[in-house]
């Protein structure tokens, strides 16, 4: 037997992981440009993050 | 014994058998109606969030048919259409569909809601927890109007793919729900008469099971007929127009004779003939639901040329 040859069950996992490892490289890409095109469009990109922050407090509305 | 050896007795589950775990052919129809929900929807849509959303929508409607699979492996492995599926066949364990199932849920609503909008999330959170518990586990077992309440997660998702543009619910969107949900009952009735050994082997209380045959053909006509109006009042709508209707009418028609051939028949006819009008009914259904939803989807094309819509 040549030595290092794949035994037939390698070879059916290493389809489940190549299968696995593209789904995953989609995603991030997916992420990617998804936060592209929201950041693109303007949407809101902040929050709050543990203390206020005066920026997001919407302006108060002026009395006539 | 090596280990080798011990492992190639039990077959170990490839990347197709997780495709299949979740049930890629229900999957299309879910797409195919979310995406027409979305595309049909008076606000636009950047097409890559639009395509994220309708992923996520399938991914949901995925994992919930992971779960179907675990919880119900027991009966999927008594009824031939349902024998070689991954679970059944020894290629997945349960366990593993369940933790899959529940994995793709959890990634699929916060992706949703993340490319979206929290209430279309919120909405296909709903549609898996219907169809998983709701209908696999309550209602399957428990009741001949399965399929009929059951059905309705499977018409969900014109409505998210509706809620991804617009993040809410319109009479449009509650009618396309109404299409599809009216049209479940009598298009797995169909198939529940020409598969008949399937179900009362496995337990299943299906219409044909607790009522009989008759019953079933006479509330195959009964949906039929009260689906014709549902069908058309879509059309009325603002998403409706000339072309959604003239195909409606032909399609109603042409389902209302095929209900009524099957309900006139006798199930002596159905035997010598291998239940070819069942089958053909059954058959004519898929095209009635792509056709109305493709419909649909060139008044949208249409509209920006003054062609589409009323």
């Amino acid at each position: 037997m040549a030595f290092g040859r794949d035994h037939e069950l390698h070879t059916r996992r290493f389809g489940r992981n190549l299968g696995l490892g593209l789904v995953l490289a989609a995603f991030v890409a997916l992420v990617f440009g998804l936060t592209i095109v929201k950041v693109s469009q303007g949407n809101p990109m902040q929050a709050y993050d543990h203390a206020p922050r005066p920026e997001l407090v919407p302006a108060p509305e002026v009395s006539q | 014994m090596t280990d080798l050896t011990a492992l190639d007795q039990s077959p170990e589950a490839e990347f197709g058998d997780y495709v299949a775990l979740l049930k890629p052919r229900v999957m299309s129809l879910v797409v195919f109606t979310a995406l027409v929900g979305l595309l049909v929807a008076p606000v636009q849509v950047h097409p890559l969030v639009a395509f994220t959303s309708i992923l996520f929508i399938a991914l949901g409607g995925g994992a919930s048919g992971a779960l179907n699979m675990w919880y119900d492996a027991d009966i999927d492995r008594i009824m031939k259409r349902t024998q070689g599926r991954p679970v059944p066949a020894g290629k997945i364990a349960a366990g593993d569909a369940l933790g899959l199932g529940l994995a793709l849920s959890g990634i699929s609503v916060v992706m949703l809601g993340l490319a979206a909008n929290w209430f279309a999330a919120g909405f296909l959170a709903f549609t898996i927890f219907f169809y998983a518990v709701v209908y696999t586990m309550w209602l399957k077992r428990s009741t001949p109007q399965n399929i009929v309440i059951g059905g309705a997660a499977g018409a969900f998702p014109p409505m998210i793919g509706w809620a991804v543009a617009t993040g809410g619910i319109s009479a449009e969107s509650v009618l396309m729900f109404a299409l599809i949900f009216m049209w479940t009952p009598p298009h797995f009735w169909a198939l529940a008469l020409f598969m008949k050994e399937d179900y009362s082997n496995a337990g299943v209380p299906m219409l044909t099971v607790t009522h009989g045959r008759k019953v079933t053909r006479e509330h195959i006509f009964g949906y039929t007929l009260a689906l014709a109006p549902l069908a058309m009042g879509l059309g009325l709508t603002s998403i409706g127009g000339p072309i959604y209707m003239a195909a409606a009418a032909v399609l109603n028609v042409g389902f209302i004779r095929g209900a009524w051939r099957i309900r006139a028949r006798s199930e002596e006819a159905a035997v010598a003939d291998g239940y070819a009008a069942e089958k053909a009914f059954f058959r004519y259904s898929l095209a009635y639901l792509f056709l109305h939803f493709g419909a649909l989807l060139a008044e949208a094309a249409l509209r920006p040329y003054g062609l589409g819509g009323w």
